[in-house]
């Protein structure tokens, strides 16, 4: 029994589950935090103070919230298609938690795996996560929420290609698709200094992504009721919110480590997860600001923006990147 | 560790393949041929080809499935409603494919054209960067001609869009 423990490809995925479980553990609760910081952000913009009943300054609210849902009566609509129906929470979680696991959230003990194409990971899963909206507006039934899941596949497809190229030219300049070494070859200059146009690029589009305001389009409560997840109720409407928090993590995670440094910062490297956390929540607070400063755009102004912005300007972003490059490597 | 999860991937990749064609909700069929793409994916990155693994899931599973999805949805498409000669110009047309297919599949089996494991490729940096070099050295021609038959696809595109407007194209 014990010789199992001397096996190398034990060890591996040994710690590799461990770490996993850990990871998880502390994103459900900072996605549980994530949403009282929402509602205080929210509420000082709005010049309110917040929720601030349950327990002091209204810390326990994210528990009573989350038991509140637990018993809140399940609903699934007569025509809808079950299975399907059943499916969409689950893929909307599901990829947000599969990025979590190539991201460095310190030098290497600190992460659960250096894949040689941890970016491309990051990628996939973000457009397999537009099935998830997709599907529940689909089996739902409901004119609304198909019109929710019609517009975010449209917003997101879009969006994502912008996302896509604006990661270029962070590849460009590390020469590798690890994060883990993208982080390295930020050790004297982050590649915000050296990719403002990208940075900025990104982080709109991961709000697009995201389907946050002011690109909340998939939800429009003014015209959709609450769009792609009318008909979804307690803990299946649950998984959604969870997915929506546990995407913001993680692209503005992957914003980190492509842009801000990683975990790179002041002091011993065992500080590195936080300094990772700092930026992480900076990012996010960003988000937070954003979400309750602008109003929602208009679905014509959302693809103009896209494809005739975007698209654009990150395409002329690759290309300015590769000319300096080849002119530092070879002029 | 490798024969068992190739075992798992490969009975998920016919069974969804399978399911994609028998079933009769085309929605049903799209996510099927989703669930195919992502199991052909893991094969690929069982055979350390971990590139073509993820462009294989963000291409075909990510973007190409989420149009076809889209357009299926667009459509409403319930169930099949065509009835009677186009179904049978259908079924006449599916056994031509499938038996010339069948007969490709045996005569590949009988030469033994089964590809063999991955040799050269498998340093520790990943075959992306090999890929790469090969696409713009010994198949750049090829890549080339890949992308115009793509703008060509994008132009015509374009252009049918605008004619179902009923506006002139300038």
């Amino acid at each position: 029994m014990l010789e199992i423990w001397n096996d190398p490809t034990f060890q591996i995925g040994f710690w590799a589950v461990v770490k996993a479980g850990l990871i998880l553990f502390i994103m459900l609760t900072l996605v549980s935090y994530l949403i009282y910081a929402e509602r205080k952000i929210c509420g000082h913009i709005q010049a309110r103070t917040g929720p601030n009943r349950v327990g002091p300054l209204g810390l326990l609210q994210p528990a009573a919230d989350v038991l509140k849902l637990f018993f809140k009566e399940e609903f699934i609509p007569a025509e809808a298609n079950k299975v399907i129906f059943h499916l969409a929470p689950v893929l909307a979680v599901v990829p947000a938690i599969v990025v979590f696991a190539v991201i460095p959230w310190g030098p290497p003990p600190f992460l659960v795996a250096d894949v040689n194409v941890g970016l491309l990971v990051f990628l996939a899963m973000s457009s397999i996560g537009v099935y998830a909206i997709t599907l529940a507006g689909w089996s739902s039934n409901n004119k609304y929420a198909l019109l929710g899941g019609l517009r975010s596949s449209a917003q997101m497809i879009s969006y994502e290609l912008a996302m896509g190229l604006s990661t270029i030219g962070v590849l460009l300049l590390a020469g590798s698709l690890s994060l883990v070494s993208i982080v390295e070859a930020q050790q004297k200059v982050w590649f915000v200094v050296f990719q403002p146009v990208a940075f900025v690029i990104f982080l709109i589009t991961a709000l697009a992504e995201t389907n946050r305001a002011p690109f909340d389009l998939p939800e429009a409560e003014g015209e959709l009721v609450a769009g792609f997840h009318t008909e979804y109720s307690s803990m299946k409407w649950a998984l959604f919110f969870l997915g929506e928090y546990m995407n913001m993590l993680a692209i503005c995670s992957i914003a980190v480590t492509l842009f801000l440094g990683g975990w790179l910062g002041p002091g011993p490297s065992y500080l590195g997860p936080l300094w990772f956390l700092a930026k992480l929540m900076v990012l996010i607070f960003v988000f937070i600001w954003i979400r309750w400063t602008y109003p929602r755009l208009r679905y014509d102004q959302l693809m103009n923006l896209g494809w005739k912005v975007l698209l654009p300007v990150s395409l002329a972003n690759i290309v300015l990147t590769s000319i300096v490059i080849w002119w530092r490597t070879n002029g | 560790m490798t024969a068992p999860l190739f075992l798992v991937f490969g009975l998920l990749l016919i069974l969804s393949a399978l399911m994609t064609i028998l079933h009769r909700n085309p929605i049903t069929s799209a996510l099927f041929l989703v669930l195919s793409f992502c199991s052909l994916a893991g094969i690929y990155l069982l055979l350390r080809a971990e590139f073509l693994a993820m462009v294989q899931i963000i291409v075909y599973a990510g973007a190409i499935m989420v149009l076809f999805l889209f357009v299926i949805m667009y459509l409403n498409l319930k169930h099949d409603v065509e009835t009677g000669v186009q179904i049978a110009v259908r079924r006449g047309v599916g056994w031509l494919l499938a038996i010339t297919v069948g007969a490709l599949v045996v005569a590949l089996f009988q030469r033994q054209w089964a590809p063999g494991p991955v040799v050269g490729l498998t340093d520790a940096t990943g075959n992306t960067e090999a890929i790469g070099k090969l696409l713009y050295s010994r198949y750049l021609f090829p890549f080339e001609l890949t992308s115009i038959i793509l703008l060509a696809a994008m132009i015509g595109v374009i252009v049918i869009g605008k004619g179902r407007q009923g506006g002139t194209i300038e």
